[in-house]
């Protein structure tokens, strides 16, 4: 096809070169495109939402209507600040972790010792199916074996449960990717002097993956923390703060709900994104810098 | 040696939580999906149009919400293809290995920390209006300014995987027809292309499986009418976003209902990630 349109006798390589960097200047203003809406998300987040960050935000809870709209009207900021969703966050995150990060790794580590094998592989299929199901789904299923199950009613940690269902494929299969990559030679060595192989785990392959789990960890927790469909279904939300697993707990991405569904609350909503956001982002450059770190 | 046999063991053992989830999770939703089914029939639940929580008049079907998550999610795979495979392009091809890409792939892979929440916020504020603006419906909501959303929000997934396979391309090849005397277009178009084609398919696939499940964005920009939409900018609904929506007042048969539409939306995702790794699996 090429030779053909090289050997014909019309010369037609003016019109191959324009074509050539039409096309290069196409995909160069497709690639901008693609990127613009990150930096006007941060641009508006900043614009909107930096007003309302001072010390309340973080240490009181969110106010209710009327003293919102009487602040509104008197051209003031709203007073409060999201100190129920940032606890409850934590707790709920904190919760999930405790129960997804120990069963993760291990199976991770199955999965590694368990390469080719028909039974680990349909653990790793299974895995990446889990780790495709919405989180709406994950949600449903917390509020079925959960709130209706086990604490009778919305609860913490129903949502911890959700959350943890989440995070689980992610560090699985960070945990093996991790394991592929440590060289066999270290292992071999520990076998070599004669040491148990729980021990080798333990003290050669969990030590020397710490990094690459390290950041698996942080890039799942900081998928979950902007989870809000989940805990709509599971946790409900609440106007104080709450430490107990059986009673519904606010969240920051479910109190950005909240506002969002409240015309006098809409300043909130975007000082409470801003941080949602800086959170998030923060976790995901941590993670970054310590894989390149060890890597 | 004993304790080896015991770790084994339990390493096998633990594997088992994974096998308990998923049963778990089957079991429980077609338990609870099952009232809606026996109810309308299987099939009648899924093709009818019928949305009606009136009290003793009760009757669900999931085709409006059905049709409006396939409509959203396809649109946005359309919307996302010229913008993530140019920018793969840009990344794996055009400036390789330089700074000005690590800063591009930056960037994508921050739209992939943004929660959904902030993207309808965002869209919510920014888009629709734009779109009111534009005249082409009258507040804003509907298909297109979600499928817009989403198709912002799977670029990062589409172009994580394009970009891998994109960059694997065997440089001989390129070099042999750039020695014939094509120019870089003809290249990326006869060489790169062809080569690439099975693991770009899979990740479009992939990507298109987050978009079916995206909910709060869809449920900010959608504007939740329960009906097969009829044109690009109509509003409509989407399996998760009705979920989310018709949750908090539901039970009974209703909660029933949404618990089979959260069961649908399980088994479509499941199916188009099963067909995208396996695609993967054989070609890359």
């Amino acid at each position: 096809m090429e030779t053909k349109a090289l050997i014909g006798e019309k010369d037609n390589s003016n019109w191959r070169e324009l074509k050539n960097k039409l096309f290069f200047g196409t995909v160069v203003v497709l690639a901008t495109l693609t990127i613009s809406p990150i930096l006007l998300i941060v641009y508006t987040l900043l614009s909107k939402g930096l007003k309302q960050i001072n010390f309340d935000f973080f240490l009181k809870v969110a106010p209710d209507t009327l003293q919102a709209m009487t602040a509104v009207r008197n051209g003031e900021i709203i007073p409060g600040g999201i100190a129920n969703g940032i606890t409850g966050t934590l707790f709920m995150v904190l919760i999930a972790s405790l129960m997804a990060i120990p069963v993760s790794i291990v199976i991770g580590i199955f999965l590694y010792e368990n390469q080719g094998k028909k039974y680990a592989n349909l653990i790793r299929s299974l895995t990446d199916i889990l780790q495709g199901v919405p989180s709406v789904v994950l949600g449903l299923i917390a509020y079925i074996w959960i709130v209706q199950g086990v604490t009778k009613g919305f609860s913490a940690l129903a949502g911890s449960v959700a959350l943890a269902i989440m995070m689980l494929p992610l560090i699985i299969r960070s945990t093996e990717e991790t394991m592929k990559m440590i060289p066999i030679s270290i292992k071999e060595a520990g076998a070599a002097l004669g040491v148990p192989y729980h021990k080798i785990i333990l003290r050669v392959m969990i030590p020397s993956g710490f990094s690459g789990l390290m950041t698996g960890i942080l890039l799942s927790i900081s998928r979950v923390l902007g989870e809000t469909a989940p805990l709509m279904l599971t946790t409900l939300g609440s106007t104080t703060v709450n430490f107990n697993i059986t009673k519904p707990t606010s969240a920051v991405p479910l109190q950005i709900w909240e506002f969002y569904n409240n015309p006098n609350m809409i300043d909130l909503v975007w000082s409470s994104s801003l941080f949602l956001m800086a959170f998030v982002l923060t976790l995901n450059i941590i993670a970054k810098r310590i894989s390149m770190r060890y890597s | 040696m004993a304790s080896e046999k015991i770790i084994k063991n339990l390493l096998k053992a633990s594997s088992v939580i994974i096998l308990l989830i998923f049963a778990g999770m089957a079991y429980s939703m077609i338990k609870g999906a099952i009232p809606a089914f026996k109810e309308f029939g299987l099939f009648g639940f899924i093709f009818s149009t019928d949305w009606n929580p009136t009290e003793g008049n009760e009757s669900y079907g999931a085709l409006p919400f059905v049709a409006g998550t396939v409509i959203t999610s396809l649109l946005a795979l359309v919307i996302c293809f010229p913008l993530a495979f140019s920018t793969s392009l840009f990344i794996a091809e055009y400036y390789r290995k330089t700074k000005i890409a690590t800063m591009l792939s930056t960037l994508v892979d921050l739209l992939a920390g943004v929660p959904s929440i902030v993207y309808g916020l965002w869209g919510f504020y920014t888009i629709r209006p734009l779109i009111a603006e534009l005249g082409y419906s009258g507040q804003g909501y509907g298909i297109f300014t979600s499928g817009l959303i989403l198709a912002i929000m799977i670029i990062p997934y589409a172009t994580s995987i394009s970009n891998e396979i994109i960059s694997m391309v065997p440089t001989e090849l390129k070099e042999a027809a750039y020695s014939l005397g094509a120019t870089r277009m003809e290249v990326i178009f006869n060489v790169i292309l062809p080569n690439a084609r099975s693991g770009l398919v899979a990740g479009y696939i992939l990507a298109l499986g987050r978009a079916l499940g995206e909910t709060m964005a869809v449920t900010m920009l959608i504007g939740n009418a329960n009906i097969i939409p009829t044109g690009l900018f109509s509003p409509g609904n989407t399996m998760a976003s009705v979920i989310a929506n018709q949750f908090g007042e539901a039970d009974g048969l209703k909660l029933s209902s949404l618990i089979a539409i959260g069961l649908l939306l399980f088994a479509v995702t499941a199916a188009v990630n099963a067909i995208g790794k396996v695609i993967i699996r054989k070609y890359a």
